[in-house]
């Protein structure tokens, strides 16, 4: 045991004996505090309580706050809340939930799938809360329940606020939508912060920035009577809106591209160099978003859903296509800046290229004879990047490929993205357990090999090229204005730049300069009378696979079998304003597109001399 | 009759004649304090008859943990308060080690990790603690000089926080905070100066915005809400305006047992368990609270008075401890359901439905008996 340190056990004990009454005093004196309360509660307040209880009774009803709106960089409206009328049920109101359901069918059309969202609804909110059963009657509707309402007690027509699109299929690729809270939804929430929210962001920007734009849910203080009914509001707490968002996009660019593409399959995406903001971003052909707000129905799911068009697919994030001749620019960069290449020195292309042991031969697009660094860039000559890849090795050409952020997720606020595929000899042994050989490094070099990228990736690489390696990570976030009226504007976040010698660039940028201008360039066709310079580069990549010897000849194959067409640009060369990504599927427009935008928004809107 | 006179004998000290044993001496049971619990069990039982709407099951539950209750009190009352006394650093160091597990294995229930699975049954290590921790204590400052200062105050200090961090980390923070009380009760009752009470209460004053400078913004939110449950109106806050109508529409004599409107219309949560104290309040009234709160006086009262009688520095701490513990816990309960305490998960002891906690305080009752019992046949 312990060593007992000797005290006098009448010390000890008179000492406790001290403490004991001082602690019975405190007990003594507690529980005159609880004694005083009961007595004002139950004595002096008994009347009032009395009263609050006898017929009626306090209930908190909880109250939504407005979504925050989203506008465009220009302040244009694009997703608003607008009244609406729902029908709403208070289940503790209603002697039997499923016989007056069936007695509502009588008066208004309850489809199944109202019925299944109303009963996934309850069991989230309190028996005492409103419940919508059906949301966005129509006039008719509220006409015609109105007259039959005092059959239905707990059972009332409620105007609440919900979400609009304003210009229906032109900016879900970039806002997304909101639609009703389901079990998965539920989880994550807190309850009492969604007491009074019937939708949460499903997609996009109302999906990434939904607790922002949510705001905060307030809360009224209402004495009721025992069959529910408010008689007064006792106190109230105004719910606080949600943030308003500013986008980075240019609606009015947005619509132009949409027009271009003229309801192609496919992607344009542009973004100002000199901060990653997005301008524009579509996804064509697109769809209604406003159909998802109050609950999409079956047929119309199941027609999105199974269309061959895939408006659903938001192609600008989505979609992972192969890079095609567009690589060249970053192969060719760093070739010339790891000195794989001397870029005056020219070489000779017969019109295929052959491995120095033999055997296949590699076709060229076209036979393009004597071209140095400059013109295989102008004319997109397939066998001076099979011969420079050979030299460089898969591993450069990764290398550069990584830095400009293929393969990752760019950080967009969309959580959607897909992050593209950057084929290395690792990672094709992983994903094919297939070792890694030759070809597929000159397959690569033309952009025809396991590489992916979705346009938006494509763009901020673009960007980067018109910035000369620097890099920003690609923005659709303007600003937030808090409902108190503070603005939050965040900086542009830079990501770590791509050095290469002032050399390389010099190169490379004379070489995109004549894709659009120079007499054989690959897009001087749709480059003529240009108000402005411009660099860019051409890609055309295979989606049906030539028998050796064969012709490719679009008429002849079926539409959906025809080359992509892939652009890129930044204009102007000297001090970039734009960098675009056009993707097209099974049609040659993209460079076509990409010429609309960029005099839309340097000519007509005139950013052009913007510094 | 000769059961009568045994009874009345009782009420002398027995340290007196240790050779004269009566019927409850050989029991091992103090029948005054006895007779407080039952009378306080039945009381707690007629409300809960009403509060669970007469559920046949809920109010079966409840007697069949009266029972047990009773055993474990019976067999704690026959261990001298030396055996206590001589286990107890095994028992919480057992303690500790089956916390650690809890929080590494345990099993997740009701959203919080408190249940050890032991394969045939499961185990909840932190109601063991409840009374570990302050016999612990107790164990340690019987040997050092007292009042207590220094290092026996910070070590004792250290055999509380150890275990009730752990157990606020499950995260329980009702019973981590039951635990500290029954800690602190102990040091409480070992003399400690009130000057250094005063400046320990001042120092966690000036650590309090240092420790919030450190805390995420979730986790200050958290603060804000047991401090103020009207920033969350729709969860906490609900139940406390609810709990104040039920009480104050009850009025000086109640509305009758089984009238409440309140308790029965559903607008009060939680009626039987944390919130029991409202529906006694609107069907029994002012005088209703009055005879609970008597009741639970009477239970303290004696448990005090058994302190003062027990012949070591080790069992006064236990019984003192144990007793003011029950009062504190029954007073935070109450005061919680009347809104001037912020809402914390502490049921009302012995009242409530349901938990473990009614054994465990039945345990601490065994022992308080044990101490008075045993006090003239072995001195430690």
């Amino acid at each position: 045991m312990q060593k007992q340190a000797y005290q006098d056990p009448q010390t000890l004990k008179r000492l406790f004996s001290r403490r004991l009454i001082a602690i019975s005093v405190v007990v003594g004196l507690l529980s005159i505090v609880l004694i005083i309360r009961l007595f004002y509660l139950q004595i002096i307040e008994q009347k009032h309580y009395s009263t609050l209880s006898r017929n009626n009774s306090i209930t908190l009803i909880p109250l939504a706050p407005p979504r925050g709106l989203i506008y465009d960089r220009n302040g244009v409206l694009l997703a608003e809340n607008i009244p609406a009328f729902s029908l709403t049920i208070i289940p503790d109101h209603v002697k039997n939930l499923q016989d007056t359901i069936t007695q509502l069918r009588t008066v208004i059309n309850i489809t199944p799938e109202n019925e299944r969202v109303f009963y996934r609804e309850l069991k989230r909110k309190r028996s005492f809360d409103e419940i919508p059963i059906k949301v966005k009657l129509s006039p008719q509707e509220v006409a015609e329940f109105s007259v039959d309402q005092y059959r239905f007690p707990g059972v009332q027509i409620q105007a609440t606020l919900i979400r609009h699109y304003i210009y229906p299929n032109d900016f879900v690729s970039v806002i997304g939508y909101v639609g009703r809270i389901n079990d998965q939804d539920a989880q994550t929430l807190n309850s009492s912060d969604y007491a009074a929210t019937n939708y949460i962001g499903k997609v996009g920007i109302e999906r990434y920035f939904e607790s922002e734009l949510h705001g905060t849910t307030g809360y009224e203080q209402v004495e009721t009577d025992v069959s529910g009914r408010e008689i007064r509001v006792l106190n109230k707490t105004p719910p606080i809106p949600g943030a308003d968002i500013y986008l980075t996009i240019d609606s009015k660019l947005q619509e132009i591209a949409i027009k271009s593409l003229g309801g192609a399959r496919g992607a344009v995406v542009v973004i100002q160099p000199s901060t990653g903001q997005v301008l524009a971003m579509v996804s064509s052909p697109s769809y209604d978003p406003n159909l998802f707000v109050a609950g999409v129905s079956d047929a119309d799911y199941k027609a999105l859903r199974d269309s061959p068009e895939q408006p659903l697919f938001n192609r600008a994030i989505r979609g992972q296509f192969p890079i095609a001749s567009t690589i060249k620019v970053f192969i060719g960069l760093e070739a010339v800046d790891g000195n794989f290449v001397d870029p005056d020195k020219p070489i000779y292309d017969p019109g295929y290229f052959q491995l120095p042991n033999g055997g296949r031969k590699w076709n060229d697009w076209k036979q393009h004879d004597w071209v140095n660094f400059v013109k295989a860039i102008e004319v997109s000559c397939d066998t001076y990047f099979y011969q420079t890849s050979l030299k460089m090795g898969i591993d450069n050409i990764d290398k550069i490929l990584t830095e400009f952020g293929f393969g990752q997720y760019t950080g967009i606020q969309m959580k959607e993205e897909l992050p593209g595929i950057v084929a290395s000899p690792a990672w094709k042994l992983k994903a094919l357990r297939e070792r890694w050989y030759s070809g597929d490094t000159l397959n690569s070099s033309i952009g025809q090999g396991y590489m992916l990228t979705t346009p938006l990736q494509l763009a901020s690489a673009t960007a980067t090229l018109a910035n000369r390696g620097v890099r920003f990570q690609p923005t659709l976030l303007l600003k937030f204005i808090a409902a108190n009226g503070t603005a939050d504007e965040p900086k542009p976040i830079i990501e770590a730049p791509v050095e290469v010698s002032a050399r390389a660039w010099n190169y490379l940028i004379k070489g995109m300069i004549n894709v659009v201008s120079g007499e054989n360039g690959t897009a001087a066709y749709g480059f003529r009378n240009l108000g402005y310079t411009a660099a860019g580069k051409t890609g055309t990549a295979q989606v049906y696979s030539l028998k050796a010897g064969e012709k490719y000849n679009a008429k002849k194959i079926a539409t959906n079998l025809r080359d992509n067409s892939m652009f890129i640009a930044f204009a102007p060369v000297d001090h970039p304003q734009i960098a675009i990504v056009v993707a097209v599927q099974n049609e040659s427009t993209a460079k076509l597109i990409a010429r609309k935008v960029m005099d839309y928004y340097l000519l007509t809107e005139g950013h052009l001399n913007e510094q | 009759m000769s059961n009568n006179n045994n009874f009345f004998q009782n009420f002398k000290p027995a340290g007196r004649n240790p050779q004269r044993q009566t019927f409850w001496d050989w029991l091992h049971l103090d029948p005054i304090l006895l007779l407080g619990l039952v009378a306080l069990l039945l009381f707690g039982l007629f409300i809960l008859i009403s509060a669970s709407e007469d559920d046949i099951f809920t109010i079966i539950q409840q007697v069949e943990r009266f029972g047990i209750g009773f055993i474990v009190l019976l067999v704690t009352a026959q261990i001298p308060p030396e055996k206590y006394r001589f286990w107890v650093p095994w028992i919480y160091g057992i303690g500790i080690a089956m916390l650690v597990a809890v929080l590494i294995f345990g099993h997740v229930g009701k959203g919080a990790q408190r249940w050890l699975d032991l394969g045939f049954f499961k185990f909840q290590p932190s109601e063991i603690m409840k009374i570990a921790v302050p016999t612990m204590v107790a164990w340690y400052l019987h040997t050092a000089e007292l009042p207590p200062k220094g290092k026996p105050l910070l070590i004792s200090a250290l055999i509380i926080f150890v275990p009730a961090l752990l157990i606020a980390k499950q995260p329980d923070l009702g019973t981590a905070i039951m635990i500290v009380i029954a800690g602190g009760s102990i040091i409480l009752f070992s003399g400690i100066r009130f000057r250094l009470i005063a400046s320990l209460g001042l120092a966690a004053l000036v650590a309090m915005p240092i420790i919030w400078f450190f805390m995420h913004d979730y986790q200050r939110g958290r603060v804000l809400t047991f401090l103020n449950p009207n920033r969350d109106p729709l969860g906490a806050g609900y139940h406390i305006i609810q709990s104040k109508i039920a009480i104050g529409s009850g009025g000086f004599f109640g509305k009758g047992w089984f009238n409440g409107t309140q308790s029965h219309l559903n607008f009060l949560p939680e009626h039987s368990t944390d919130f029991i104290y409202s529906v006694l309040g609107e069907e029994l009234g002012f005088i209703g609270g009055i005879i609970l709160l008597s009741l639970y006086l009477f239970i303290v009262g004696r448990c005090f008075y058994i302190a003062q009688k027990a012949p070591d520095t080790f069992s006064r701490l236990l019984a003192g401890s144990l007793g003011l513990t029950f009062f504190i816990s029954a007073f935070i309960n109450i005061g919680m359901v009347n809104g001037i305490l912020p809402v914390v998960g502490i049921p009302l002891p012995l009242v409530s439905y349901g938990g473990t906690s009614l054994v465990t305080v039945m345990a601490g009752f065994g022992i308080i008996m044990s101490i008075y019992t045993h006090r003239g046949l072995l001195r430690g």
